[in-house]
């Protein structure tokens, strides 16, 4: 039974760090996440084996048990992932504004020459 | 101007009486605004979807700025809250060369009929542009300017929503163009008091002053 579930576990954790490896993302970033990662499967699959681990990690910290240190840890890379997407969202946002507007001027006729130009926001 | 079918053709025609360009800015409404302010006389330039007032602000000034012959531009809101004759003053104010921008001000000559609640904002608004960038003005988020061209050219506008009223006076502060407020009257219709913005964007004027 206990090696079912080791191998279900490992095979999840396989799975889910290749298909975020193959993510897109600029250079740096992507050579980062695959580091982390990596190390991140390293650890899913070393706390499955050896499920005393983290708990002796933890207690090495000054935490109670390990599933708190997993805990902190979800937390940290929670936030970790709130602050890139919202970044990216910054991102994606100035570039459809800047798509945006060049599509408007574009499909506007062009102001012709005179003295002022009152508008209306 | 967003969804604004019930207005926009007479703000339009109030301000082709006093001025012979208005360019109308239409941030992706859905309910025919664009069509009405065309057959009253303004130049659309539509957002092909809704980006929020600052963009519109911004694509208002990058289209005015395709003639090379741009005085000034006068932002006005397309809820009919302004007034064409403080948008008239303060136009002569910019080409008698006595400033560059001049900043509408609903606090500059005693009290604007607004809520204490509003007030608060309004001014808390005030203080944070005051705290972060060193000018003195009373009202910061007040739709009403004139822009003289040469400092339309070098404000780019990035904050789509709300806070692009902080981030405008940001930049002014950068430039440093001669600059000065002109009390204004707010026109508070029911229409206008329900489209107001929020008292809720308070927070986010608060979050503006310690999250810089």
């Amino acid at each position: 039974m206990i090696i079912l579930v080791q191998l279900v576990l490992v095979l999840a954790v396989i799975v889910g760090a290749l298909a975020l490896i193959r993510g897109g993302g600029d250079a740096k970033h992507q050579a980062v996440r695959r580091i982390l990662l990596v190390a991140f499967a390293g650890v899913a699959v070393l706390s499955v084996f050896v499920p005393g681990l983290l708990t002796r990690v933890a207690n090495l910290l000054g935490i109670g048990r390990g599933t708190d240190l997993v805990l902190y840890a979800l937390i940290v890379a929670f936030m970790v992932f709130m602050a890139s997407s919202f970044q990216r969202a910054r991102q994606l946002e100035a570039r459809i504004t800047k798509l945006a507007r060049r599509i408007a001027l574009d499909e506007a006729p062009r102001p012709d020459a005179a003295a002022k130009e009152p508008r209306d926001g | 101007m967003f969804n604004e079918a019930t207005v926009i053709g007479s703000v339009v025609t109030g301000l082709l009486e006093e001025f012979s360009h208005v360019v109308c800015v239409d941030d992706g409404s859905s309910d025919g605004s664009a069509a009405i302010a065309r057959s009253a006389g303004a130049v659309v330039v539509q957002h092909p979807v809704n980006l929020g007032q600052g963009a519109a602000l911004q694509t208002g000034f990058e289209y005015a700025l395709q003639d090379p012959e741009l005085e000034a531009v006068i932002t006005f809101d397309a809820d009919g809250q302004h007034r064409v004759a403080d948008a008239a003053v303060m136009l002569a104010r910019v080409r008698a060369g006595e400033a560059d921008v001049v900043l509408g001000s609903r606090f500059l000559e005693g009290s604007a009929d607004v809520s204490r609640l509003k007030r608060l904002v309004l001014r808390t608004a005030a203080l944070q542009s005051r705290m972060s960038t060193g000018l003195q003005l009373t009202d910061a988020h007040n739709g009403l300017r004139v822009i003289a061209a040469p400092v339309v050219a070098k404000i780019n506008l990035t904050q789509n929503r709300m806070a692009h009223a902080s981030e405008l006076i940001q930049q002014l502060a950068e430039l440093k163009p001669v600059l000065v407020e002109h009390p204004v009257e707010i026109v508070y219709t029911e229409y206008s008091k329900a489209k107001g913005q929020s008292l809720l964007n308070g927070v986010n004027i608060l979050a503006d002053l310690f999250f810089r």
